[in-house]
């Protein structure tokens, strides 16, 4: 009973703590301008399905896109297992479920083998961060709180799945022995090897099975709590960010009607541009410039570095790595939402986006070649925001480089980018 | 000379009472660097040998605004965007092939939300289309058979626009040893121009992009590298350069393959 009642407030409290969490990140993620994303649903669900649920961009890697699969698969599916223990927590029950006879023996051998290919392939994930050093893994938008991160998810991966495992073994030999409630249900075809390595004393065992059945209920309580506070976000952002994705082809940028407005007033004296009482902003100086879903892409980022391995300036050698430009932004906006939560409303900081966070030399290495956006498996796009703080530090401050300016100057003057008379445009026709 | 090419403008064409059927978008570089210019007349070639009826808008024609763009100047951008919608509006045009694919994406992309609606195709597309209508055909004794070529994706016609079988199909009616880069299709590697870096120079790092590319194309050794962009053909044609290499591996364009592989030229 008393079990019953500590399980049940450990319970509530970490689901309270855990959307208590959820909800300031959306509010980080609402701080952004608007922008549409709701059109086309049954395009949105497709891609959806395919790019989050489907995992299909991961397959662009196939060693890491397998372990991951795995992984994925693993905590989708265990899950399942999750609604028993949580109803056996709840109600004093044990094994509720296992009423289902021979499905309920499926549905337990396969959490056994997915519990065992998960540990697996999260020892290979170490194994690779820590060992064979994955070079992509290694960054330095990575050094000190980044890896410790990712380790401690893997570790306490590993550790939840043996807890879960081992909590088996314990109640497999148990039945073995016919101990009080422990009727003969389920199959284990991992856990039955474990059983040599298991103490003979049926209390002992107890003991074992039910620190296991604890420790694997609180540690998936906290994990749930540490995700608002990690990277790990994306194995429920994946989602909604997916469904978000952009639908146009991946070289259009968006036209700016607030531009629009001013060139039609520019070209056409006659034009009138609608009133509005909103402060212009040309581009992004901070992340509530940018659109809640710059914002959404960046606490979605699990800081895998496909982007960065990709990027023709980051291979070369120059500071520019998308996936920073993706922690820049969800560290900033988490910043700015700190502020507002503790003053009530936004504090100036003397801070910004670009300058204090992302800088000019990032920015202008930019090839605007997609190979970022192509290689995100959850569609999260670091060009967009490259493409907004430029244009800040373009119309807001006049600040390009030199030759940049000089482009301007020409395609102004000569309606070429280069330094050509308009009126020589054809000569080539003169030649054969 | 039959093979002389004469290059309508949409001008001379409204001038007698006429539309072109489809209008050649040539391009700043297409127009002005040396090398994009042997490009820009191979198209004409090819367009003048299957008798569409084409024309330029010649000094009429102004950049897209596209590296304004991309460099974040949305005002300027849209200045020549607006700028060239009158003009291609008050011809009439309804269709655009152009022969680089920053033009492309933007005029087929960015330019319909400000009134500018064409139906837009790259030059590979177009000769792409002419191969399956039988009216481009490699003559018996051209010179790629058998010939090691690859293909260089540009950004702007791949990922961005998905355009990633035209130019391969036109290189398989060669009957060439086709091969392909490491880093191809969607994967493929930029060749370091876009995104406004033709005009400036590159950030400090350990190398620049195309020679990263170069090295990729060397790797494989081909006799050709096929492009479909100017900014790419500069790119890798100043890699080759830089890794003297210029007498085993030559870099040409589609549409220039296309030109010699049909015999147009001579």
């Amino acid at each position: 009973m008393i079990g019953q009642l500590i399980f049940a407030l450990c319970f509530a409290g970490s689901l309270f703590f855990f959307s208590k969490n959820a909800k300031q990140i959306y509010r980080n993620i609402r701080l952004g301008r608007a922008v549409d994303r709701f059109d086309k649903p049954s395009e949105r669900w497709r891609t959806m399905l395919l790019i989050a649920f489907g995992q299909k961009k991961m397959f662009k890697r196939i060693t890491p896109a397998l372990l991951h699969l795995f992984v994925y698969l693993g905590f989708v599916i265990i899950n399942i297992e999750m609604l028993e223990i949580v109803i056996d927590g709840l109600f004093g029950t044990h094994r509720i479920f296992s009423f289902l006879g021979g499905f309920y023996d499926f549905l337990i051998g396969s959490f056994e083998w997915l519990a065992l290919a998960v540990l697996l392939s999260c020892l290979v994930f170490l194994i690779r961060r820590n060992i064979v050093k994955v070079n992509r893994l290694q960054s330095k938008e990575l050094d000190h709180w980044p890896k410790t991160d990712a380790n401690l998810i893997l570790v306490t991966e590993i550790l939840l799945m043996s807890a879960f495992l081992m909590m088996n073994a314990a109640d497999l030999k148990l039945q073995l022995y016919g101990f009080e409630h422990f009727k003969s249900v389920g199959s284990f075809p991992v856990s039955q090897y474990l059983l040599p390595y298991l103490p003979t004393s049926t209390s002992t065992l107890y003991m074992i099975e039910r620190s296991c059945w604890w420790f694997h209920i609180m540690g998936v309580l906290a994990f749930l709590n540490y995700l608002p506070y990690s990277k790990h976000l994306h194995i429920i952002l994946a989602f909604p960010n997916t469904y978000f994705s952009n639908l146009d082809p991946k070289g259009k940028l968006s036209n700016m009607t607030t531009v629009t407005n001013e060139v039609k007033a520019m070209l056409d004296p006659s034009f009138t541009p609608p009133p509005s009482d909103a402060i212009i902003r040309f581009g992004a100086k901070d992340v509530q410039d940018l659109t809640w879903k710059n914002l959404l892409d960046a606490y979605t980022c699990t800081e895998c570095g496909r982007c960065t391995a990709s990027c023709p300036a980051n291979i070369t050698g120059k500071l520019l790595s998308p996936r920073k430009i993706m922690m820049d932004t969800r560290d900033r906006a988490t910043e700015v939402g700190h502020n507002i939560k503790k003053n009530g409303g936004f504090v100036e900081d003397s801070k910004s986006l670009i300058d204090n966070y992302i800088s000019r030399e990032e920015l202008w290495a930019c090839t605007s070649c997609n190979a970022c956006v192509e290689q995100c498996p959850v569609n999260i796009n670091p060009l967009d925001i490259i493409i907004e703080l430029r244009r800040f530090a373009v119309m807001e401050e006049s600040q390009a480089p030199t030759s940049i300016n000089n482009m301007f100057g020409n395609i102004e003057n000569n309606g070429a980018p280069w330094k050509y008379a308009q009126m020589d445009r054809a000569n080539w026709t003169q030649q054969q | 000379m039959e093979n002389e090419i004469k290059v309508p403008t949409a001008a001379e064409l409204l001038a007698k009472g006429e539309t072109p059927d489809i209008l050649f978008w040539v391009g700043c570089a297409g127009s002005f660097d040396e090398r994009a210019q042997r490009i820009t007349r191979d198209i004409c070639r090819i367009l003048q040998h299957v008798g569409i009826n084409y024309a330029i808008l010649g000094t009429e024609e102004s950049c897209t605004g596209d590296p304004a763009k991309r460099s974040g100047n949305e005002f300027l951008f849209q200045m020549q965007a607006m700028m060239n919608i009158e003009t291609l509006n008050g011809y009439e045009i309804k269709k655009i092939v152009t022969a680089c694919p920053h033009c492309f994406n933007t005029l087929k992309n960015e330019y319909p939300a400000l009134g500018g609606n064409y139906e837009v195709i790259h030059h590979t597309q177009l000769i792409q289309d002419l191969i399956n209508e039988g009216k481009l055909k490699p003559a018996d004794d051209h010179v790629f058979k058998g010939k090691k070529i690859t293909y260089h994706d540009p950004c702007y016609l791949g990922r961005a626009n998905e355009v990633y079988e035209a130019p391969r199909k036109v290189l398989e009616s060669l009957d060439a040893q086709l091969v392909e880069l490491k880093r191809c299709k969607s994967n493929g590697l930029c060749c370091g121009a876009g995104g406004g870096q033709m005009f400036k120079e590159p950030e400090k790092g350990k190398k620049d992009i195309n020679i990263e590319r170069i090295e990729e194309v060397i790797e494989i050794k081909p006799q050709i590298v096929a492009a479909a962009c100017p900014f790419c053909m500069t790119m890798l044609k100043d890699g080759v350069k830089i890794k003297e290499k210029e007498t085993e591996i030559e870099v040409l364009d589609i549409a220039e393959i296309t030109v010699k592989a049909n015999n147009l030229s001579k």
